[in-house]
């Protein structure tokens, strides 16, 4: 049982109760537990319709931005609209970071929204939640369970319409060395790279949103409320973000950062940017974590 | 009238036994098979145990519950007496606002991990994935359990879905299920694991004659392969015919606990003469010293205070009554029940 003790917080949780409770045979290292929920907590997220055809929308979008794009590009862009939105006519791998720039704004939070908060008041709104708790799976490892899937699924969410830009861009648009907007030029494949980060911090962004939408769904036993709320919070944030005289507190939204990826477009990589946005992250995560685990920690289970 | 009833029911279930008039002991020795809990110690042991919701109402008010280990405890009373608010504060669900608990005698919430999955339980109805089968939702519950081991989930599944039945709807989708299947399935969630205590929150909860019977056996089943069972209702029949100990709730309290036994023993016996001259014999009766004394038009009744009916009858006869006949009925469980948690209407609370 040498793995009990180099596993971190759910080590003192379950070496506490494998005293009393010898099973038959070998009892298998908390680790595997944690990851046999996890898996089955992510196949309930990945193989429900619901998830599905989100994704699949998250798909389609990328499709539908390039097709336009393709269409009006005779036209000629003017630089005006939203960025790298002229520059895909010209490598089709911008269109991801049209893509990403496009659905930032609702859908990618509309299905961020969706998942965390669903996790926990879905669970509460079908009774499941007595269920699992009463088995018990730990109030503190579902909520960690929880928040993991979520993460993962807003992982896959950016990568879908990363993948899906890609292929749209690479068929509909000529591809090529990647001119970044500091104007040096690199290389296609140190431009996909570039690509993968970009994705990786976008996924960030979604997983400090998730937070939020983890301790909102902690509130309520309705996920339709805790969805609504989530997105209400997020578009919220994106106005005041755009309201010069709240200059003060922009830092400090939740999505004020969520288009700095284009630092990772420059040459050499503005990291300040980056790091301001990551910490953000990070701390949204903190926070918003730990409300979700004071209040469903000893939250009363009615439902 | 309840005796007829009974019997009725028994006929049914010759195999298991006489839960009826005698009802099943304390089963506290050592039997075969099954985790055992140890001695006397308690499945259930509360003491002071309440809950005031935010909204100030004192949903369960100070309980004391023993259940005895290895009894099959009837947790009655009417709905929204606080039985089902009782249960989700012994599974940790809900936190007490006053009092304590122990669960197979280790201390409550403190203990959850350690004791809970020795205890399966049933909340409130069945609560599953409708997207899932039933064999799919019992693995996603025997995932989230931490000492369930991975390698043995296969047949452990298949055993507890054996067990109520359902092995050829398994892969069937829950939300195709009958409620009688859901319900059965619920407690295949439960017996999981080797369960020491099952807690069962109104079992058969909208089931029909066939599965309420169905359910009624196979608790019997598990009593009899030594596990406490726990069960609350607000069918009288239901417990009367499978429990050897009682707790009845009445708005939050708990206004009795024992065995059936008891229970039925708190009930005032009642002497009832048919005669045709109901007034003479009320005398007699009044002139024996028998309290609460009634004189109806074609009998008379008086509660029988310890005296044997045989001597009433030989002191009626000799003053010159004619008996038509004589019974000394004891009151139904279901006037004891009433008796103690008030008239079906008479919600206090």
């Amino acid at each position: 049982m040498s793995t009990a003790e180099v596993s971190g917080p759910a080590a003192e949780i379950t070496s506490a109760r494998r005293e009393p409770t010898p099973l038959p045979g070998q009892p298998a290292a908390p680790v595997m537990h944690w990851i046999r929920f996890l898996s089955s907590e992510l196949r309930l997220l990945f193989l429900r319709w619901r998830n599905l055809a989100l994704l699949g929308v998250l798909a389609a979008l990328p499709v539908l931005i390039g097709v336009a794009l393709k269409l009006s590009t005779p036209g000629g862009g003017d630089g005006q609209g939203p960025p790298f939105i002229s520059e895909v006519a010209g490598n089709g791998v911008f269109l991801t970071l049209a893509s990403l720039t496009v659905l930032l704004t609702l859908v990618l939070p509309l299905v961020v929204a969706v998942v965390s908060g669903d996790s926990v008041a879905g669970e509460a709104g079908h009774g499941t939640l007595r269920y699992l708790l009463a088995i018990p799976a730990g109030r503190a490892r579902l909520l960690g369970v929880k928040y993991a899937a979520v993460v993962i699924f807003c992982l896959a969410a950016c990568a879908v319409v990363t993948a899906a830009s890609l292929a749209v861009g690479a068929a509909l648009f000529p591809v090529g060395p990647v001119t970044l907007l500091s104007g040096t030029t690199i290389s296609l494949g140190a431009g996909l790279l570039r690509l993968v980060f970009v994705t990786l911090y976008v996924a960030a962004a979604m997983a400090a949103l998730a937070a939020i939408g983890l301790a909102i769904s902690t509130l309520t036993e309705h996920p339709i409320g805790a969805i609504a709320a989530i997105l209400v919070l997020a578009v919220a944030s994106e106005v005041a973000d755009n309201v010069p005289q709240f200059a003060v507190v922009h830092p400090y939204l939740p999505t004020h950062w969520w288009l700095s990826f284009d630092a990772l477009l420059r040459s050499p990589i503005a990291w300040p940017d980056l790091e301001h946005g990551l910490t953000s992250f990070v701390l949204y995560v903190i926070i918003f974590g730990g409300i979700a685990w004071a209040r469903f920690s000893t939250a009363d289970v009615t439902s | 009238m309840s005796a007829g009833y009974r019997a009725a029911g028994q006929r049914d279930e010759v195999s298991f036994g006489n839960a009826d008039d005698e009802p099943l002991p304390v089963k506290a020795g050592p039997r075969a098979g099954g985790p055992r809990t140890g001695g006397a110690q308690p499945a259930i042991a509360t003491s002071g145990l309440s809950k005031r919701f935010r909204g100030g109402q004192l949903a369960v008010d100070s309980i004391d519950l023993a259940v005895p280990g290895g009894s099959v405890y009837g947790f009655l009373g009417p709905n929204g007496s606080g039985k089902t608010t009782t249960i989700r504060m012994l599974l940790g669900l809900v936190q007490p606002t006053g009092g304590s608990h122990q669960l197979l005698g280790v201390p409550m919430p403190a203990g959850t991990n350690a004791v809970l999955p020795r205890v399966g339980s049933l909340v409130e109805g069945p609560a599953f994935y409708s997207q899932l089968s039933g064999k799919a939702n019992l693995a996603r519950y025997d995932a989230a359990d931490r000492t369930a081991d991975p390698r043995t989930a296969g047949p452990r599944i298949s055993a507890a879905l054996d067990r109520v039945g359902l092995l050829s709807a398994a892969r069937k989708h829950y939300r195709a299920y009958s409620l009688g299947m859901k319900q059965r399935l619920a407690i295949a969630a439960g017996l999981l694991g080797p369960r020491e205590l099952l807690i069962l929150d109104e079992p058969t909860n909208g089931l029909d004659p066939q599965g309420t019977r169905e359910v009624r056996s196979l608790i019997r089943e598990i009593a009899a392969d030594g596990t406490t069972v726990f069960v609350s209702s607000h069918l009288l029949a239901e417990v009367e015919q499978i429990c050897s100990h009682v707790g009845v709730m009445r708005t939050g309290k708990l206004v009795f606990q024992g065995t059936l036994d008891e229970l039925r023993s708190r009930g005032t016996a009642r002497i009832l003469v048919s005669t045709t001259q109901p007034v003479q014999a009320a005398e007699v009766l009044s002139g024996l010293g028998l309290p609460d004394v009634q004189a109806g038009e074609h009998e008379a009744s008086a509660q029988l205070g310890g005296q044997l009916p045989e001597e009433i009858c030989a002191k009626l006869v000799h003053a010159g009554v004619p008996v038509a006949g004589l019974a000394s009925p004891r009151p139904s469980l279901e006037d004891l029940f009433v008796e103690l948690t008030g008239e079906g209407f008479d919600v206090d609370g």
